[in-house]
């Protein structure tokens, strides 16, 4: 042991930095990729209820190890490459998908202290990684060569691209609400329980933000891009094996973080619900934040699939005017809203 | 060497061999993907140069949308390569000229005499906590008020004409609205008649 301690303190300060900082990543990714394997078995039991099924039930007791197993097939699989196309731009694109989607993560405070990277722009860094993340897509239509994957690409894309601008509106609300953009501080202009929260001064923002996330994540009911009835699977129907599988956890890692970046902005994220009321308060204040963090994660996740399993497909023609003719109208006229409570102070939020 | 010096090698002959790329890929979809690279890499300079603000920008506008409808363009449109290059022997002395003239304005404005130490001293490093997105804020909303608004009524100029190019209508499409397909009703498209049956 002592050795081993010897050896580290003989290495520079700034490898040391960075062996940490790597240390600290593979502590915040790792759980991610558990999550998000449990996630699609969460996702296929509670889809499975809902439509009175029991769902997958084979593999290990009540069916636990399905992700496992799924996993383990698709690792196995052949990688098919389409004849004609570009082999490293395919290659590539299922990584940039899920790149964003778990770098985002660096910035997100998961309690009072713990966080990767506490800095100032956090909110500006997670909109500018979110929007890396509709290259993926668009890189995977074009260089798989195939009709299909390219219609559902462009599909995507100008999806993405749209309710990119109602989202960042909603969180420019926040920001405005919170005065700052670190998510720590965000969460903690939000402090003094559940009615002292964003989603109720925000409600609009609220709904829009969470109605643009299911978009940004091609989620039913806004899953054109995938829409099988149509063009088979979207852009990414020429993938097999282990690169489909890269979209599939690029698809549920983007779920998760959007669900945790919903509890951040307008459900106080770590915040105890009961903070500062009479009795339940004192109650409750053993719990520690971050069970109050995957809680509130935990619903948002939930309505992703509850949404799934309830509504039909929206018609792409919808898509675009719920987009940029209902959206983006109602962020901007909630803004201003905002920002005349902020400035006049209203009183139980901004006071 | 520090790291933080590596960092900026790095990413500086990122930037340069992307640019490269991007002016000498013959297909503009690689070369579209290269500026973005170009872009990433430019980002990451401008962060070690303490401007968190409009790295993070950089990426969020110009990679984030920008480069998005870029592409979307390109990968609609079958641009020929060879129509493109058809013209270039002929077009190669004015290349060069301009070329040479661009690279001369470029060292006389940036060239090594009016950089370096002497000319400016070394920016002081700022704490930890100062927000560069707070400055620029602040002296936009208040010292650059007028010609930030007047750039933004500019911008918006410019929406509403693109916008408003598009509005033509044309009377050869068969486009139907979708909605008011759905509306229809059967009263609308069907009318009963009663008729005597003719003999025959």
């Amino acid at each position: 042991m002592e050795f081993f301690i010897s050896l580290w303190e003989a290495l520079p300060s700034e490898l040391q930095y960075l062996i940490w900082t790597l240390i600290k990543i593979v502590v915040i990714v790792a759980p991610m990729m558990l999550a998000v394997a449990y996630f699609t078995y969460a996702e296929r039991k509670i889809i499975g209820y809902m439509q009175v099924r029991i769902g997958p039930n084979r593999v290990g007791p009540k069916g636990w190890l399905q992700p496992i197993a799924d996993a383990l097939k698709l690792m196995f699989k052949e990688i098919v490459i389409p004849a004609n196309a570009n082999k490293l731009l395919f290659l590539i694109a299922p990584a940039i998908t899920l790149g964003p989607a778990l770098a985002a993560w660096a910035v997100f405070p998961f309690d009072e202290k713990l966080v990767l990277a506490d800095i100032n722009a956090g909110l500006l860094y997670i909109l500018a990684l979110t929007s890396i993340g509709v290259y993926g897509v668009i890189i995977a239509g074009w260089a798989s060569n195939s009709k299909y994957a390219f219609l559902g690409a462009m599909r995507s894309a100008a999806q993405i691209v749209s309710y990119e601008i109602a989202m960042g509106f909603a969180l420019v609300g926040v920001l405005v609400a919170a005065g700052s953009l670190n998510l720590g501080e965000i969460i903690k202009a939000q402090q003094g329980g559940f009615f002292s929260w964003f989603w109720l001064p925000l409600l609009p923002l609220f709904g829009v933000y969470v109605i643009s996330g299911v978009a940004e994540t091609n989620r039913a009911p806004f899953d054109v891009a995938e829409g099988e009835s149509e063009i088979v699977a979207g852009f990414h129907v020429e993938y097999s094996g282990m690169t489909f599988a890269v979209f599939f956890l690029a698809e549920y890692a983007n779920i998760i973080l959007i669900s945790a970046l919903t509890a951040v902005m307008f459900m106080g994220g770590w915040l105890s619900p009961f903070q500062g009321w009479p009795v339940l308060g004192a109650l409750f204040d053993w719990v520690p934040g971050f069970v109050w963090l995957v809680i509130k994660t935990g619903f948002f996740m939930f309505l992703f699939l509850w949404l799934r399993a309830t509504f039909p497909r929206y018609r792409y023609d919808q898509i675009m005017r719920l987009g940029w003719k209902v959206f983006i109208p109602i962020t901007i006229v909630w803004i201003a809203v905002v920002g005349l409570a902020v400035v006049y102070q209203v009183p139980w939020w901004f006071d | 060497m520090t790291l933080e010096k590596l960092i900026f090698y790095v990413l500086a002959a990122v930037i340069i061999a992307a640019a490269m790329m991007v002016v000498t890929r013959r297909n503009p979809v690689h070369s579209a993907l290269f500026l973005i690279l170009a872009f990433v890499a430019c980002s990451g300079v401008w962060m070690l140069a303490e401007a968190e603000f409009l790295a993070i920008v950089l990426v969020l506008v110009y990679v984030g949308a920008v480069m998005v409808l870029f592409l979307f363009v390109l990968m609609m449109l079958d641009i020929d390569i060879a129509v493109l290059r058809a013209g270039f022997i002929k077009m190669l002395p004015l290349g060069v000229i301009m070329a040479i003239a661009m690279a001369a304005e470029l060292i006389l404005i940036v060239g090594p005499g009016n950089f370096g130490l002497e000319q400016y001293a070394a920016p002081v490093r700022h704490a930890a906590d100062y927000s560069n997105t707070e400055e620029i804020g602040s002296v936009l909303y208040t010292v650059y008020m007028y010609p930030f608004e007047i750039a933004a009524v500019i911008l918006l100029v410019a929406i509403i004409a693109a916008i408003g190019l598009t509005m033509r209508k044309r009377p050869d499409t068969k486009y139907l609205d979708p909605a008011s397909q759905v509306l229809v009703k059967r009263d609308d498209r069907v009318r009963m008649v009663s008729m005597d049956a003719e003999k025959g």
